[in-house]
């Protein structure tokens, strides 16, 4: 019963958010916020900048690819520099190359994949400078790219899509800054830590036990966390620690957090392009999948764990209870890794990989849809515009028309661009996994036998080519090998999509409107929602269905067998 | 090109100073100022009320068996959530047996969460149902009456917040350390 308040309360605070922060981020991006106008001219002024300037696409994709260059090596640097720099109270050492590089690559590219555990591994330092700075970068680049293509459908006959320094420095000081900092005094006070002073040793007298606690500078990460869908903690445990959740109220913010940019942007897109029910109809495609999924994993994980149960000495009452904490309890966790999985965060409340068969499917799929039910912020949204071109083309052809989406004629440049977009990431991850199981190196990786084993490594890739982070966390995934081809996914999954989308928008920008008439295949209406699901559904289903085959269906199938 | 590359690094290097030092340094100062007890830990002299610990014995309430397979790292730092065995492993069936059985011998009947481990492995919490199966034994042990250490349970169940977000809890460490005021 308090499941479904849970819900409830999330979905109204989400429509709000959608309202309000979706017509809050259209006015930013159309330059009409400026009470930051004072911090932001003297930033343009030292790039000359000229804020009014517009960029054709070649150029913003031009300068969004130098600027991940840079981000990535200035934070590769960090964590390679760490052992000599501030704040470093643990006194840790350099991060080793390999994982340094994969570490950058996956918080450079929205990912948030770790291959270290925080606590043992970073400074603080890397964890601010390093780690949570391009926890802000990474989101607003994502946003940028949407925005651009939204610009692209918006216009008429324009050559330019936006200016790419402007649309992520305002995303970061308007939208993503303040609302992290509000929200990260929530969590401080709920009792998330935030303390330079290093780990704290206490020793408990009724059981002469001594701890060494890590601490660091968390609370104010977590929000900017869940905000830009990053989903790298601080500990290793993520959400599941209490310093970064302590309560079930900041399980509901952070859930929140991690779904209100990629729903508002829908509004945001409905907005420019000057339909609302443009947008909804998007919204309502990632809602029923959202759904479905949750109420999927809800389930499976209400029946409890089948290797719990096949020990015959303790009901399960509360569901499956392995990897998960008491104060949140089997199903809070459900909806927070389902919210997670969904929208390329990837940060967990419970153990991904103690989830039961059905349930880590749940989580699998998700991202295997393409993640963009609703996606990450910004990937979410141009995702699934990708898909919405996809339908619209199948629409045309059953009636045998050139297809319009948004008064523009989707020709052959613009289906293929959407194409390759929607391929480039099943490609990354069904090879990366063929590769890994055929080679010693990919295969002494999982922990877990039997089909799990492999379902540790199909889920570590699609995980990284999608940009969500999370893991069935069971595979030892700081090897060289996984170090390098996660890396690889990663790269690929992000500017392996960024840059058709971003063609996309150019293509778009400069094309006119049609004037619709009585032919034309309505794009406002439940039909498209559904035609939409189907695409989504259709190419992830044909795309992973024997993949998956092989790990979770194989272990749910298996009743009564245990393996190891 | 050039022209990339210089704006490039200098909005790094701004980003750099604005959200990596001057946000997360405003944010200590101002945690430490508002919100000091929770900022540092929630630390009581004997430990964290956020983090759990290992409680040996039937003199104690024990929280979720996370000890067993806790892992620390340099200088003895506790690593969170480094145990995630599959739903279909038999060690982690194993795992469950091992730990009903020294529940029994204790007296205490298993429950879901006293047989397994939590995702953090630092759960500083057990569920009320947790507790009272534990009441009877530790009563025993201490030649308390069963009574009066169900009526301290009873005070120790906190939450769910605003009656629905999350679930109930009792905090170990909290429990315990009532339970050693008791006479």
């Amino acid at each position: 019963m308090s499941y479904f308040w849970t819900i409830l309360v999330l979905v109204v605070l989400l429509a709000l958010s959608w309202r309000f922060l979706g017509s809050y981020m259209a006015a930013v991006y159309e330059g009409r916020v400026t009470f930051l106008a004072r911090l932001e001219r003297p930033v343009y002024r030292v790039l000359m900048i000229d804020p009014e300037s517009e960029q054709t696409w070649p150029r913003y994709a031009g300068a969004l690819i130098v600027f991940s260059g840079v981000a990535l090596v200035v934070t590769y640097g960090l964590l390679r520099l760490q052992g000599s720099l501030p704040f470093n109270p643990q006194h840790l050492g350099a991060v080793s190359p390999a994982l340094a590089w994969n570490t950058a690559v996956s918080f450079v590219t929205n990912t948030n994949w770790q291959n270290y555990a925080g606590e043992s591994t970073m400074s603080y330092l890397s964890q601010m400078a390093a780690l949570t700075v391009q926890q802000f970068v990474s989101a607003a680049v994502g946003i940028a790219v949407a925005v651009a293509l939204i610009r692209g459908f918006a216009r008429k006959g324009s050559p330019t899509i936006g200016n790419f320094w402007v649309d992520l420095i305002r995303g970061v000081l308007y939208i993503l800054l303040p609302i992290a900092f509000v929200c990260g005094i929530v969590f401080v006070s709920q009792g998330a830590v935030q303390t330079l002073a290093g780990p704290a040793t206490v020793h408990n007298a009724l059981t002469g036990a001594t701890q060494v606690i890590p601490r660091g500078p968390v609370a104010f990460m977590e929000p900017i966390k869940q905000l830009g869908t990053n989903g790298g903690g601080f500990f290793n445990a993520n959400g599941a620690d209490p310093f970064e959740d302590p309560t079930g109220a900041t399980l509901l913010l952070s859930v929140l957090l991690l779904l209100c940019i990629p729903v508002a942007l829908t509004y945001t897109f409905g907005k420019l392009v000057g339909s609302f029910r443009q947008g909804l109809t998007l919204l309502a495609a990632m809602a029923i999948i959202f759904g479905t999924w949750l109420g999927f994993s809800s389930y499976a994980e209400a029946q409890g764990n089948p290797a719990v149960a096949a020990a015959h000495v303790v009901a399960q009452p509360g569901g499956n209870m392995v990897g998960k904490e008491v104060r949140f309890g089997a199903l809070p966790t459900s909806l927070y890794n389902i919210a997670s999985t969904q929208t390329s965060t990837g940060s967990v409340a419970g153990a991904n990989d103690s989830f039961t068969p059905l349930g880590g499917f749940g989580l699998m799929s998700g991202m295997m849809l393409g993640e963009v039910t609703p996606g990450g912020v910004g990937s979410g949204l141009y995702t699934i515009l990708l898909f919405a071109l996809v339908a619209v083309f199948l629409g045309g052809l059953m009636v045998g028309r050139t297809p319009e989406y948004l008064g523009k004629k989707i020709q052959a440049r613009e289906v293929k661009l959407a194409a390759l977009g929607i391929l480039v990431m099943p490609i990354a991850v069904l090879g990366l996994t063929a590769i890994a199981v055929s080679v010693h190196a990919g295969r002494v990786g999982p922990t877990n036998a039997g089909p799990h084993g492999f379902s540790e490594i199909l889920y570590a890739f699609t995980s990284q080519a999608n940009n969500n982070g999370s893991a069935f966390a069971g595979l030892n995934g700081n090897t060289a090998f996984y170090n390098v081809t996660g890396g690889i996914a990663m790269l690929l999954g992000r500017f392996g999509v960024m840059v058709p989308v971003l063609a996309l928008a150019g293509s778009l920008a400069s094309k006119a409107v049609v004037p619709s008439g009585l032919g034309t295949f309505r794009t406002d209406t439940p039909l498209f929602t559904g035609l939409v699901i189907g695409v989504i559904l259709i190419v992830g289903g044909l795309t992973f269905f024997p993949a998956v085959s092989l790990g979770p269906i194989v272990e749910w199938l298996s009743h009564g067998r245990l393996f190891g | 090109m050039l022209l990339h590359l210089y704006r490039s690094a200098v909005v790094s290097l701004i980003f750099v100073v604005l959200l990596g030092l001057a946000y997360p340094l405003a944010a200590t100062a101002l945690s430490q100022a508002a919100f000091q007890h929770q900022a540092n830990g929630s630390l009581t002299t004997d430990g964290s009320t956020l983090i759990g610990q290992t409680w040996k014995g039937p003199k104690w309430f024990q929280g979720r068996p996370d000890g067993t397979v806790r892992t620390t790292g340099p200088g003895g730092i506790i690593v969170s959530g480094t145990n995630q065995p599959g739903p279909r492993s038999r060690s982690l069936e194993e795992a469950v047996l091992k730990q009903a059985a020294i529940l029994k011998r204790e007296g205490i009947v298993p429950t879901n969460d006293l047989v397994t481990t939590s995702g953090s492995l630092v759960d500083p919490d057990i569920s009320p149902a947790d507790a009272y199966a534990q009441v009877n034994a530790v009563a025993a042990a201490r030649h308390l009456p069963p009574g009066q250490v169900r009526h301290l349970v009873m005070t120790q169940v906190h939450g769910p917040e605003l009656g629905f977000l999350g679930a109930p809890t009792v905090d170990v460490l909290e429990l315990n350390l009532a339970l050693a005021k008791m006479r």
